[in-house]
């Protein structure tokens, strides 16, 4: 085979003609090969999140038997009790991933404007400084800040969970804004001016809009890193902060499974989402100008 | 053109505030924890005893680490290149909905699906089983180091192959057709052709993966339990049973150098890149 590469000048290759029969046998077994490998890999894929649905369902399960004993909501029940320990987290979780939202956008909105579309001295080297965080081994950022948090009072506190959250989320959240903002039309931001309007009123009807659905992606972003974020609210939440992810290590490795499965299975579902609609929100336009 | 830009650093003033007080400060806390003692002298005494013990763990760590990102590496380049040169539309299409799924699932719920799939009486034996493929006394559970790696390929290989496949769709069509006409198999096109032109992104993916299987608690505590595990565990484990800040920043240091080798290795990788071109 390699000769026909290395000498360009080699006619195309014709292969020996087989019979119609043969290749078609060979066709047949392909196919089986290919719809096996699928399958085999559908089953790595898709059994571990398997495993999790029949243990939300399952009431009693032990060694010997492969299927749940006995297959009941009893537990999903326990977890939507309007008074139960889940929901509250779950209450938690989502008000802490919306004010982490608020925060991340307040922020990063103004930054990606400017690292869009204003002159800033050493931008690469801002870039970057917005991706170190994600960049250094986390637990150790957070232990240390926890240790700072202890010591002003914002260790197991809502605030303190959402400054970390904010951090983590902000190298998406300024480079999709950033990136959203570059892909805008500059030139019709410059009607805009001529026509008389403001810079004020330009950014606020013109280049806000245009961004929008890519501050909306990063906002989504955000919202789900918080939502799914469980080593800073493990440093810095306990023990009063209990969210989702909290909530699901507790009922684990107290070896209650069913619990922490239906946990799971909640976190899993804004994710699985997200991953289905994320092209809808992020336009290959604003994809193609992230980090730069 | 002096206002613009001052205008400008008004506007990135409170991200990079949160970034300082955040990542930088902490930071700055974690080495000076790590190389000070009591009086805030200098000293290495801390890493003699995270050395002393938790060599194991540090060799485990690099272990796990980096046979997850060569397995995700594999994985991702032969999905990404069954999604550019498959020639069986069916198997194409099945697939390119398939592998994503993983994608934004957390690491901690990944943690738990892993931790009854791959159980001794997890539903992976048991379908074995059930299959005829593997006798009951065979099945063993794999919530050990296998049970890690694992866990994290299949976390991490779509955020690899969505990334690969995106560069490999950009590659020139003429030149893998080329290689085609020319009688190169499949695979031979996919790792002497496309792969040198999508190796940038490969690079970029595989090191953020590395880095972050590095900094994931979830999954080390969940899925393996005991002894030998991962740094992350360590410091965890320091700090909630002793209060040992030193010690912990001490093992947070060499996990700062490990993913400094994933850094190192990358901008090596770039600079040679750009002495090429």
């Amino acid at each position: 085979m390699s000769s026909k590469v290395q000498f360009a000048s080699a006619p195309v290759d014709i292969e020996q003609a087989p019979s119609l029969g043969r290749l078609r046998l060979k066709g047949f077994a392909s196919t089986l090969l290919k719809a096996a490998a699928l399958a085999a890999f559908a089953f790595l894929l898709f059994g571990p999140l398997a495993n999790l649905v029949l243990w939300s369902f399952a009431e009693r399960w032990y060694a010997p038997f492969k299927l749940p004993v006995s297959y009941g909501t009893r537990y999903w029940e326990v977890v939507f009790r309007p008074t139960g320990d889940a929901m509250s987290s779950l209450m938690t979780s989502v008000s802490i991933a919306c004010l982490t939202v608020a925060v991340a956008l307040a922020i990063s909105v103004p930054a990606g404007y400017a690292l869009a579309r204003l002159k800033l001295p050493w931008r690469t080297a801002l870039m970057i400084l917005f991706l170190l965080p994600q960049a250094f081994p986390s637990v150790a950022i957070y232990i240390n800040v926890a240790r700072v948090f202890y010591s002003i009072g914002l260790t197991g506190t809502i605030a303190g969970v959402v400054l970390v959250h904010a951090a983590h989320g902000l190298v998406y959240s300024v480079w999709i804004a950033a990136a959203a903002f570059a892909a805008v039309d500059r030139d019709l931001e410059l009607a805009a001016r001529n026509i008389g309007a403001s810079p004020l009123r330009t950014f606020f009807t013109v280049t806000l809009p245009l961004a929008m659905p890519g501050i909306m992606a990063s906002a989504i972003f955000v919202f789900l890193e918080s939502l799914d974020e469980f080593t800073g609210t493990f440093f810095v939440g306990v023990p009063q902060v209990t969210t989702l992810p909290l909530l699901l290590y507790n009922a684990s490795m107290g070896g209650n499974y069913q619990i922490a499965s239906i946990t799971a299975l909640i976190l899993l579902v804004p994710s699985v989402l997200f991953m289905l609609f994320i092209e809808r929100f992020l336009k290959a336009d604003v994809l193609s100008k992230v980090g730069q | 053109m002096t206002r613009p830009s001052f205008f400008g650093l008004l506007l990135i003033a409170p991200a990079l505030a949160m970034i300082g007080a955040l990542f930088l400060y902490p930071l700055g806390f974690s080495l000076a924890a790590a190389f000070t003692d009591g009086s805030g002298n200098p000293t290495l005494a801390h890493f003699a005893k995270a050395y002393e013990l938790y060599s194991t763990d540090i060799l485990f760590t690099l272990f796990i680490v980096v046979t997850a990102t060569i397995l995700t590496g594999v994985v991702s380049i032969a999905i990404a290149g069954i999604l550019t040169l498959g020639e069986t539309p069916w198997l194409v299409a099945i697939l390119r909905n398939l592998y994503r799924w993983p994608l934004f699932i957390p690491f901690i719920v990944a943690a738990q699906c892993m931790r009854t799939f791959l159980a001794k009486n997890g539903l992976m034996n048991n379908s074995l089983v059930a299959m005829g493929i593997m006798e009951p006394i065979q099945a063993t559970s794999l919530l050990d180091w296998r049970g890690i790696i694992i866990t994290f390929v299949w976390k991490q290989v779509p955020f690899v192959t969505l990334m690969v496949a995106g560069a490999m769709a950009s590659v020139d069509r003429s030149t893998i057709e080329a290689g085609r006409n020319l009688g190169a198999s499949r695979p031979r096109v996919l790792i002497e052709l496309v792969l040198p032109q999508v190796a940038q992104t490969l690079l970029v993916g595989l090191v953020l993966s590395f880095v972050t299987m590095l900094s994931v608690l979830s999954v080390p505590m969940m899925v393996a339990g005991s002894q030998p595990t991962m740094l992350t565990v360590d410091m965890a484990f320091r700090i909630n049973s002793y209060g040992d800040y030193a010690t912990a920043n001490a093992l947070g240091v060499i996990s700062y150098a490990i993913s400094g080798i994933a850094a190192w290795i990358y901008l090596r990788h770039n600079v040679k890149r750009e002495v090429q071109a």
